[in-house]
């Protein structure tokens, strides 16, 4: 069953057709990996999940429900979550106060003036907060400061902050962007890890291949704004037309 | 206690403690001393302190948490004071109904400045608040004065019709009381040459601080402060985190111009009068001098930075040369001279110019205010004793860097 | 329709002196990224060097004149400045008139320290810290700068008058056909203006002419790159702090003889000037400038008797209300350009 479904979307910015005609369509609990070279409207695609860009043609329909139009905490609050390219977190709270801001939205809902009970009291959320550092390895820093953290530890602190929400979707735009090897090897562990124990369908947007392929069941590749091909990893790697939108697109 | 933590309650008990004493802790010298100028503790000033505190507080919870700076709080101010002054002069003298009105009149009227001027953030923001409150002052100034008294501004008059009063059989008394408790009545204790003053109003605008300064602790401290300060660091992750920051910064915004409504109000149930020149933007930008410079973001930090601007304003604005000559007069002339013209400088008519000092010192040397620095320094000193907080310094002193990575 | 005309040459002297604080800023803004609360004072300084200036050329020596006598009887007391015993009572008579004009050279070395004293002591450590600190460090400053000058020159407003060849009016109607002495007009305002234009003129030629003004440029486009180009942007931001200060300080010795000098005057033009960036558009120099005008012009044919007639009070708010307006529907001002000062 698609949990996503992509209908000929398109997006035009003035003279750039940035998505020309894309569909796309994502399963249950799989890991669907969108590449592509520099510019071929991956995060303009990303965007129009997340309610930051609306398509001009098209539908994108998730879970059975048009996103379009909709804004980006409402379709949080359906069960999409994101990662960002650079980790956007709460710099200034500590590492739980992290984790129970996403808790606290997934319990109350887009705005709630809950100004009389005590954060440390709400037990429950509480717990589940903690749990969630636990799972992904954070707890014994909970009370630092995040913005002190390492990059990686951002990352993986804005990942469960996403897991933190038991999101339907995770959208990842470049998980392992700027990071070194072993970085990058240690997110892909906790993707597999924390991903598949959950059963959480995840699309990746990712230029590092070697991220790509330990990841993914589905490959989508996207150039010049079009789905040029949609595949399993082994099916695409052998794809001539693949390697051709890299060869000819600029490289990196 | 009172559903609060540890740390929490006794702050409370303690400003609790300090206000109930302050006719005493204010009046430290004896009547007649040569530093009995230096006394705070007369009723006037100390209503004062705990109203403009209670000001601070509201703005603290907006400005603090959110980090929006408004820049037009006064017009809150001002509005609430015109609406308890109008339930004065038609239904009663009594305080209570006056003060109700002024929460709920500025609540409404920050309902309607905030919906529009929180479509935009930074410093448009800023000058949207600046602008709104700006008009609300030239209009109360002019066109308004059927409703405002105009420049001359409104007082309480025997001809008022006072609805309530009069139906209550009572006399025709324009003081505002709480029950028959006059606001101005007070009480003066001798001891030993010191004179301490207790007075009615002070203690009724005290409880009310109180209260406040409790609803505040527990807005800090809960889910929605958590969401509120969530705003402040980081709105775009907040939105993709499912949280609509609209309705926040907006029941933020409102809370706090209750809050200044508060305050107007209960400005006019101690000296029943108001004026247009309380809601100029000087009024705005003295209540962001408090809080900044007592500690934003901070409990407390708003109360102390405002008692400690209205004491400069009413104890250091007193001290003139002619009282300087009268100090400095042991040292030799010269040097007596320089002494006196330096510190007429700072003194007197130039307090403001102190005050602009110490508040560009705290915001170079000190952004957490007087009260971060005092944690700071407070952390610092146990920092061999207690590990766990000497991190946290060190955390908080580090900006937020990303290591570089390959 | 004279009385409009009217209005708009009235409201173009106040809408200089906008425009020109308004430009200092988005300079100020647009290069350094620094939001300057401080700016009002500079202009205000600018004015009271002016006064000062006056001051100092009317300095004088006192002499007993035996011929004349008071009306008690005694020997008048008679002052005479320096500048008369130097240059003659003629020449001098006529400098001391001209102050005002002379105080444009004197107040520029003034001002050029100011502002470099400022961006070096104070505005400098402040580049990385948020909007919030900087408007309010320098708001800070800005107190201690008026605070610095209402104890030397009190708190009254000090009248400086203009040279006494510019004190008529200037019969602007008849000059194009209308009935004569309907649209008067002040020559010292038309001064101000022209001086205003020129001003203006002048700063725009020198970013588009020169070689500091291409790096300016690019500076306010892109400050990162122009950074890593190698330019000591540093050096330039000082010199770039400095001629805003001068562009303040001149707006404010100009406008001495329109409207006496006093301490706050800084802050009641900042606030407004404030109002003024934010409608032309932060970091939009074209737009400070137009916007500055446009309000000033506003202003002024509000406060027309008939406009107040129907909409009373509007004079006092229809800067504000504009403000609002234009901020709610256009979120950049009038000619802002995406990505200033959002975030």
């Amino acid at each position: 069953m698609a949990v996503l479904q992509v209908l000929n979307v398109s997006k035009r910015f003035g003279g750039l057709q940035a998505l020309n005609d894309v569909n796309l369509s994502v399963e249950q609990g799989h890991v669907h990996a969108i590449i592509g070279p520099n510019g071929a409207g991956k995060s303009t695609l990303l965007n129009c999940f997340v309610g930051k860009l609306v398509p001009d043609t098209g539908s994108v329909m998730f879970d059975g429900k048009s996103l379009l139009g909709i804004k980006p905490h409402e379709i949080n609050q359906l069960g999409v979550s994101r990662v960002f390219q650079t980790p956007e977190i709460f710099d200034d709270l500590t590492l739980l106060e992290n984790v129970l801001i996403p808790s606290f939205a997934k319990r109350d809902g887009g705005f709630k003036v809950n100004w009389w009970p005590r954060v440390d009291r709400e037990r429950v959320v509480r717990d589940h907060a903690e749990s969630v550092l636990q799972e992904i390895g954070l707890y014994e820093k909970r009370d630092e400061v995040a913005g002190s953290l390492s990059r990686g530890d951002k990352r993986r602190l804005e990942m469960a902050m996403c897991l933190s929400q038991d999101p339907k979707l995770l959208l990842l735009d470049e998980p392992t962007a700027g990071m070194s090897r072993a970085d990058t090897n240690a997110t892909i562990d906790l993707l597999k890890g924390v991903g598949e124990a959950r059963g959480i369908t995840k699309i990746v947007i990712e230029h590092d291949m070697h991220v790509v392929f330990s990841l993914a069941d589905k490959i989508s590749v996207l150039a010049q704004g079009t789905v040029i091909a949609e595949n399993t990893p082994e099916l695409i790697k052998g794809d001539p037309r693949v390697q051709e939108a890299y060869l000819g697109g600029p490289q990196e | 206690m009172f559903g609060l933590n540890r740390g929490d309650t006794l702050l409370l008990l303690l400003v609790a403690i300090l206000t109930a004493l302050a006719p005493f802790l204010l009046n430290p010298f004896p009547e007649g001393s040569s530093l009995a100028q230096f006394n705070g503790g007369y009723p006037d000033l100390m209503q004062r302190f705990v109203i403009f505190g209670i000001f601070a507080i509201g703005f603290n919870i907006l400005f603090g948490l959110t980090g929006y700076l408004s820049f037009g709080h006064a017009a809150f101010l001002g509005v609430g004071s015109y609406a308890a002054i109008w339930m004065m002069k038609l239904l009663t003298m009594n305080v209570i109904p006056a003060i109700i009105l002024s929460v709920i009149v500025a609540g409404l009227f920050s309902l309607l400045v905030g919906y529009i001027s929180l479509r935009r953030s930074g410093i448009y923001f800023s000058i949207l608040t600046l602008a709104f409150a700006q008009m609300s002052y030239a209009l109360a100034y002019s066109v308004l004065t059927p409703i405002t008294g105009g420049e001359t501004g409104l007082q309480p008059k025997l001809s008022d019709p006072r609805v309530l009063d009069t139906m209550l059989g009572a006399d025709g008394t324009s003081r505002a009381n709480l029950f028959g408790l006059e606001m101005g009545q007070s009480w003066q204790m001798d001891w030993n040459g010191w004179v301490f003053t207790f007075n009615t109003g002070y203690y009724v605008a005290a409880f009310v601080m109180l209260i406040a300064f409790y609803l505040s602790i527990r807005i800090f401290r809960s889910p929605f402060g958590l969401m509120l300060r969530a705003v402040k660091t980081n709105q775009n992750r907040l939105n993709y985190t499912g949280v609509n920051t609209k309705p926040y910064t907006l029941a933020a915004f409102v809370i706090s111009g209750m809050y200044a409504g508060l305050a107007g109000g209960l400005l006019v149930a101690m000296d029943t009068q108001v004026g247009p020149e309380r809601m100029f933007w000087t009024a705005s930008g003295e209540v962001v001098l408090m809080t900044i410079l007592g500690g934003v973001g901070t409990l407390i930090g708003p109360v102390l930075g405002a008692g400690l601007i209205k004491y400069m304003e009413n104890i250091l604005s007193k001290i003139n040369e002619g009282l300087l000559e009268k100090w400095f007069a042991f040292m030799p002339e010269t040097a007596g001279d320089i002494v006196v013209t330096v510190l007429a400088l700072f003194t007197g008519k130039g307090w403001h110019l102190t005050l602009g000092l110490i508040f560009m010192l705290v915001v170079i040397f000190l952004p957490g205010g007087l009260v971060g620095g005092l944690i700071q320094g407070g952390r610092r000193m146990f920092r061999t004793g207690d590990r766990s907080a000497d991190r946290k310094v060190k955390s908080n002193q580090t900006p937020p860097t990303s290591t570089p990575v390959e | 329709m004279e009385a409009i005309l009217l209005q708009i040459l009235n409201g173009l002297d106040k809408g200089s002196a906008y425009a020109l604080i308004a430009l200092g800023l988005t300079l100020i803004f647009g290069t350094l990224g620094v939001v300057n609360f401080a700016h009002g004072a500079l202009f205000m300084i600018g004015a009271f060097c002016a006064v000062m200036l006056s001051r100092i050329m009317n300095y004088s020596r006192v002499i007993i004149d035996e011929s004349r006598t008071d009306f008690l009887g005694n020997p008048l007391k008679v002052e005479v400045p320096y500048l008369h015993d130097w240059f003659g009572p003629e020449i001098g008579q006529t400098m001391i008139e001209w102050s005002v004009p002379l105080a444009i050279i004197f107040s520029i070395p003034v001002m050029w320290v100011v502002g470099y004293v400022m961006e070096r002591g104070l505005i400098r450590h402040f580049y990385k810290r948020p909007h919030a600190d900087q408007i309010l460090v320098t708001f800070g400053l800005a107190i201690v700068l008026q605070e610095i000058v209402k104890h030397f020159f009190g708190a009254n407003p000090i009248p400086t008058p203009a040279p006494p060849a510019f004190a008529g009016s200037f019969d602007v109607g008849a000059l194009i056909g209308f009935d004569p002495n309907v649209i008067i007009y002040p020559y010292w305002r038309l001064i101000y203006f022209a001086f205003a234009a020129l001003i203006i003129g002048a700063v725009f030629a020198f970013l588009q002419f020169t070689t500091f003004g291409l790096v300016v440029r690019a500076g306010m486009n892109d400050r990162e790159t122009v950074g890593l180009l190698g330019i000591d942007i540093d050096k330039r931001f000082t010199t770039m702090f400095a001629i805003a200060a001068c562009v303040a300080g001149l707006a404010g010795v100009m406008y001495a003889p329109i409207n006496a000098p006093n301490y706050h005057m800084g802050m009641d033009f900042l606030v407004l000037s404030f109002v003024v960036v934010v409608v032309g558009g932060m970091g939009s120099l074209g737009g400070a400038v137009l916007a500055g005008f446009l309000l000033g012009v506003l202003e002024s044919i509000a406060s027309m008797s008939q406009v107040i007639e129907y909409l009373p009070g509007i004079n006092q708010i229809v800067i504000y209300l504009v403000a609002i307006i234009i901020l709610l529907t256009r979120p950049r001002g009038l000619m802002g350009r995406k990505g200033v000062m959002e975030e």
